[in-house]
């Protein structure tokens, strides 16, 4: 027990670590940029007093380091700064918009990952078969197609076409539940649609490589039925792969909305980091990409220590 | 590439009969190939053709304004006008050969970094090998099209400035599958007696770790190009990548989305165009990992 809590230890400080270089990137890559905020905000018209006295009121005029400790500061109390754009706090709109992108996550992650247990266990099941074949070819193409392109389809044959959802998915604060879930069924079929390509070919191989082992050969030999064997044999064992499959799929899911939002103008925190990449307003870019990244290492994370914990072999690594 | 037959002067016969029986290796090699890899391939090479000869195939200038805008398909139009009375079909052909040598050439850049320093990194180990892993690691740690974009809004979006930032990121990846099939290779006796014989580190890099290396390196090519491919038409969709007046499909689907809603076809078209290639090469891969037993391809 004490080894795996000091391992998990290890682990967290590690992702502590990137965390605290990933924010240096970030904030060194922006303060590389020629101008600053004060310029950005008062425009090219400003005298040169103006921006000196604006300067000072946000604090650029302090040595890197300071303003680096400054500004992580104010992130961890929830305070982002000022958007250039419309001068507004930060924070205010981060919060909703990403509570809204983890609503899209959650809710495609919950049709994603059983839908792709159940289709990688049944293609380890029957390997090789036609039904094998045809969900090989089609987990293929659906792991190349780009994303749009699903969403697109989706809108036109689903909504334009048949009328069951709509297309756009402007969800807000005062909806009802339901109003929202109907709001972002095709972003989250859309997301689904490309990310269980991926979680299902890693549950299919995590099975498959178990199957080969000589264990399951011996159920096999004293007649255990297959479905028998897979489920209470093999599973157990693929557990740790395919917990660590899901874990990043949801990190992928968190990341890779970025385009089904846009696509569904569905106001989440991707859509938000296009439109002020666009403006260039550095201080939203920096504050959705740190978010983006800390979900993404934090779920990383997770999986390693999930990993860990649903496989005692790697306790005690040789 | 690295051809070691001996000089044709010597022996012109063998020479002749190995390039045949090599010809003949490969047509063998074709049509036993399944029926997804010859489809794969056929894709590829029509890809290839309509980039090279864009301006014959095409009816119209790159970005010449032909007509009104969203014209619908007809005769003069195959597939319509975009949103400035572009021709889309037009639009499309160029956009071979704007999207995909983009994309080629980003692959090809990211490879040259990553596969270099992963090699430098299995060969040399030590500091060197710990460094760059590590920078390698940090590099990961972001999400790829989150730090493409934060770098993108940085540097500002042009096409040398995109081809730079999504090849750095893209070697991290190709850094490390070079760096990992390198470290099997470099433990080997044939290495190791190399070693002895006195041999110099680019001497066994280039004549005994990267012939050893290269069919999985040339699938990886495969996989990173549609990978490089799909990141940069995201990238373009959502506005940030290859600019206008530059045909390139991921901006056209952008430019053409509005018409999704009047039950119009036209954004899909360069969407496809994506998918189809990006299928196809896969499948190629698909047949070529089958073939070259080094990598399995359920662990894929």
């Amino acid at each position: 027990m004490n080894k795996i809590l000091r391992m998990m230890a290890q682990r967290i400080s590690l992702g502590l670590l990137i965390l605290f270089i990933v924010s240096l990137i970030i904030f060194l890559g922006v303060s590389m940029l020629p101008g600053d905020a004060a310029q950005a905000i008062l425009g090219q018209a400003a005298t040169p007093e103006t921006i000196a006295v604006l300067r000072n009121q946000l604090g650029l005029d302090l040595p890197a380091h300071t303003r680096y400790i400054r500004w992580l500061g104010g992130i961890l109390q929830g305070d982002f700064g000022i958007s250039i754009g419309n001068g507004r706090e930060i924070g205010e709109v981060i919060g909703v918009r990403f509570a809204n992108t983890i609503f899209l996550a959650a809710f495609a992650a919950c049709i994603a990952i059983p839908l792709s247990l159940v289709l990688g266990i049944l293609a380890a099941l029957y390997r090789n078969s036609f039904y094998d074949r045809t969900v090989n070819a089609l987990t293929l193409s659906s792991i190349s197609t780009p994303e749009f392109f699903v969403a697109y389809i989706l809108i036109l044959f689903v909504s334009v076409k048949a009328g069951w959802f709509p297309s756009l998915s402007n969800i807000q604060g005062d909806m009802s539940f339901t109003e929202r879930l109907d709001k972002t069924v095709l972003p989250a079929i859309t997301l689904t649609l490309v990310s269980v390509a991926h979680m299902m070919r890693m549950t299919r191989a995590a099975i498959i490589n178990l199957l080969s082992q000589s264990y399951i050969e011996m159920a096999e030999l004293k007649g255990i039925r297959k479905a028998r064997i897979i489920l209470r044999h093999a599973l157990p064992n693929a557990w740790a792969p395919i917990v660590n499959v899901i874990v990043l799929n949801l990190a992928y899911l968190i990341v890779g909305v970025v385009v089904v939002e846009v696509v569904f103008v569905y106001p989440g925190l991707g859509q938000l980091l296009v439109d002020a990449v666009q403006r260039r307003d550095m201080p939203v870019v920096q504050a959705c990409c740190l978010i983006f990244a800390a979900t993404y290492v934090s779920l990383n994370l997770i999986a390693d220590i999930l990993s860990i914990l649903t496989n005692p072999r790697l306790l005690h690594p040789k | 590439m690295t051809d070691n037959a001996p000089p044709a002067e010597d022996l012109p016969d063998t020479d002749a009969v190995q390039q045949a029986s090599r010809t003949r290796r490969v047509i063998k090699l074709l049509i036993e190939a399944p029926l997804s890899a010859k489809l794969g391939l056929v894709v590829i090479f029509v890809y290839i053709f309509v980039a090279l000869f864009a301006p014959w195939i095409a009816p119209f200038g790159e970005s010449e304004l032909v007509g009104k805008k969203y014209q619908p398909w007809g005769d003069e139009f195959l597939l319509g006008t975009d949103n400035l009375g572009r021709d889309m079909l037009t639009r499309l052909i160029y956009g071979a050969r704007n999207t995909v040598g983009i994309a080629l050439v980003t692959t090809l850049y990211a490879f040259l970094l990553g596969g270099i320093l992963g090699i430098v990194a299995a060969v040399v180990g030590g500091w060197t090998d710990q460094l760059l892993s590590r920078v390698v690691d940090i590099l990961m740690a972001i999400p790829a099209l989150i730090f493409a974009m934060l770098l993108l809004s940085i540097f500002g979006t042009s096409v040398p400035s995109l081809i730079l930032i999504i090849g750095l990121l893209d070697a991290t990846r190709i850094f490390r599958i070079t760096r990992a099939v390198s470290l099997n290779v470099v433990v080997m006796d044939f290495v190791e007696a190399a070693k002895l014989r006195g041999e110099k580190l680019p001497w066994i890099t280039v004549r005994e770790i990267l012939p050893s290396i290269s069919a999985p390196l040339a699938a990886e090519f495969g996989i990173r190009f549609c990978f490089v491919f799909l990141t940069i038409s995201a990238l373009s969709f959502l506005g940030l990548g290859i600019q206008p007046p530059t045909a390139d499909w991921g901006s056209m689907v952008r430019d053409t989305a509005d018409l999704i809603t009047f039950e119009d076809y036209t954004p899909l078209i360069p969407a496809a165009a994506i998918a189809v290639l990006t299928i196809g090469v896969n499948f190629v891969v698909d047949w070529f990992l089958h073939k070259t037993s080094g990598l399995k391809d359920e662990l894929l």
